[in-house]
């Protein structure tokens, strides 16, 4: 029994390897990028718009609203990055309904991956927001002597990010692969509602939990030129 | 369960590129598309924010000008009635005129029916008179009612007095005619000789005398010149007894019909 996509492997040059969660992926982002251009292909903004228009904004100014409830005043410069973390995770788990399907997400590289984004794209929406300077300075808040424990707490969240999501999902995936050798009928489908369930609840605290750190980055860059600004103030 | 370092990187690269491809094919136009929608709207909210105003600036004028109808409606309605209320008057007035001139008519000519019945009556009465007196003369006196006429015009025309003796005379003179003598009878020529006679015993002269018969005399005779008048009939008993009758006639309505007054 293979524990992760990462082991059906279809292809392998030398470092070079196609395995079953590439294909996967690859799978779900033409599926999402066509199914994104079908249904915005006839966009209208008059009062009478298609169901699927209907359900897409109702995504769109939900995940808006959920990263504006967490503290970033703009969403639209983040939904890009988290928007797509959130429906990415989403349909990678979604499809579990499937029978035989192995979701990218129990793959640790997978998770390991968009963690990996997460914790590059902290610095990146920090730096665009106060510089590099401003951003690394929020490593040594408020005393420089949180800068080891600053550079660990990044480290480590990222680790629990990638961990987590694996785990949740592969645990899901091996519950189920269990649960057909011993009983075949009625169990597997309860625990794939369940699996299902847990895959929503996973992509939503991952994508949540990017949504925090990239807020408290921009909001401790925030926090720190408006305290220069007044300083300034008081100065002059 | 190890990381496989090319499917991370691929993974990343996946993921990067997936981020892009729904930047461009779903976000930005989803984006896009409420912003112009929420444009939209704003501008239908303006537009009826912009109309509301409108309807209500023109509601206001629309109800000043109903205000400044109702004014002008109830002037004019006012001035109307006043003005009905003085036509009104002007015609009760003038119908009231008109009745009255109406009664007055009526009354006028009730009295001139009046005074015809009564002359009717008064000349019945005279013949009714003359004839009893006539026939009582006769058959009691033996006596010619006509003849005693006569002796009683020729007495009177004895007994007048100086005063109108001299208006007699001066009539006479100026009268370029004969002395017209009528009679409700035949005068026979020796009556006609006697009044001739006693005329001029009286005026010392011979004037030309004319002799004529007139019913309307009843039982009288009348001896007419230039404005003076001297003549003797039973008319004047008559007239005497017309009056009592008359007096006693007004207790009496003339017709049936009673008459109101207008107010």
């Amino acid at each position: 029994m293979n524990m992760t996509p990462d082991q059906t492997v279809f292809w392998s040059h030398g470092f070079v390897t196609i395995n079953l969660t590439l294909v996967t992926t690859w799978g779900i982002m033409l599926f999402m990028v066509i199914g994104a251009k079908l249904i915005t292909r006839n966009l209208r903004s008059n009062n009478k718009i298609s169901r699927w228009q209907c359900m897409l904004e109702m995504i769109v100014t939900g995940i808006n609203e959920q990263i504006n409830e967490v503290g970033l005043a703009k969403p639209e410069l983040y939904i890009g990055f988290i928007g797509t973390l959130f429906l990415f995770v989403v349909m990678c788990n979604f499809w579990i309904i499937l029978p035989w399907y192995v979701p990218p997400t129990g793959s640790l590289s997978t998770t390991t991956a968009l963690a990996l984004c997460v914790f590059l794209s902290v610095p990146y929406f920090g730096i665009q927001k106060s510089g590099i300077g401003g951003y690394l300075k929020t490593y040594i808040q408020p005393t420089f002597i949180m800068l080891p424990f600053n550079i660990i707490s990044e480290l480590s969240r990222t680790l629990a990010l990638a961990v987590r999501l694996f785990g949740n999902i592969m645990s899901g995936v091996m519950i189920i692969g269990i649960l057909l050798s011993i009983t075949p009928l009625f169990i597997p489908i309860v625990m794939k509602a369940l699996g299902l369930l847990t895959g929503m609840v996973q992509a939503y605290i991952f994508s949540i939990l990017a949504t925090v750190y990239i807020a408290a980055a921009v909001q401790e860059s925030v926090k720190k030129d408006k305290k220069i600004k007044q300083q300034n103030q008081t100065t002059n | 369960m190890q990381i496989n370092w090319f499917t991370v990187i691929a993974q990343i690269l996946n993921f990067l590129v997936l981020v892009w491809l729904m930047k461009r094919y779903l976000y930005k136009p989803i984006l896009d598309m409420i912003d112009a929608r929420e444009k939209k709207i704003a501008g239908q909210l303006a537009d009826a924010k912009a109309t509301k105003s409108e309807a209500k600036a023109e509601q206001d004028e629309f109800n000043k000008k109903n205000r400044v109808f109702d004014q002008q409606k109830n002037a004019l309605m006012d001035k109307a009635i006043a003005e009905v209320g003085v036509q009104s008057q002007k015609l009760l007035a003038e119908a009231k005129n008109n009745a009255r001139a109406l009664q007055d008519k009526l009354e006028k000519a009730a009295k001139d029916q009046q005074a015809d019945v009564n002359h009717q009556r008064e000349k019945e009465t005279e013949k009714e008179v003359f004839a009893i007196t006539k026939k009582v003369l006769a058959d009691l006196a033996d006596v010619d009612f006509e003849a005693q006429s006569v002796h009683t015009f020729i007495k009177r025309i004895n007994g007048i007095k100086e005063a109108e003796k001299a208006t007699f005379i001066k009539a006479l003179h100026s009268a370029s005619g004969p002395i017209l003598v009528q009679s409700a009878f035949d005068l026979p020529e020796k009556q006609q000789a006697e009044i001739k006679s006693a005329v001029t015993k009286i005026l010392g002269a011979q004037p030309s005398f004319e002799f004529k018969t007139a019913p309307g005399l009843i039982g009288g005779i009348e001896l007419t010149t230039k404005g003076y008048t001297l003549g003797w009939s039973i008319t004047a008993y008559v007239n005497s007894f017309e009056k009592s009758i008359g007096e006693a006639g007004k207790q009496i309505p003339v017709t049936g019909k009673k008459h109101h007054a207008i107010k």
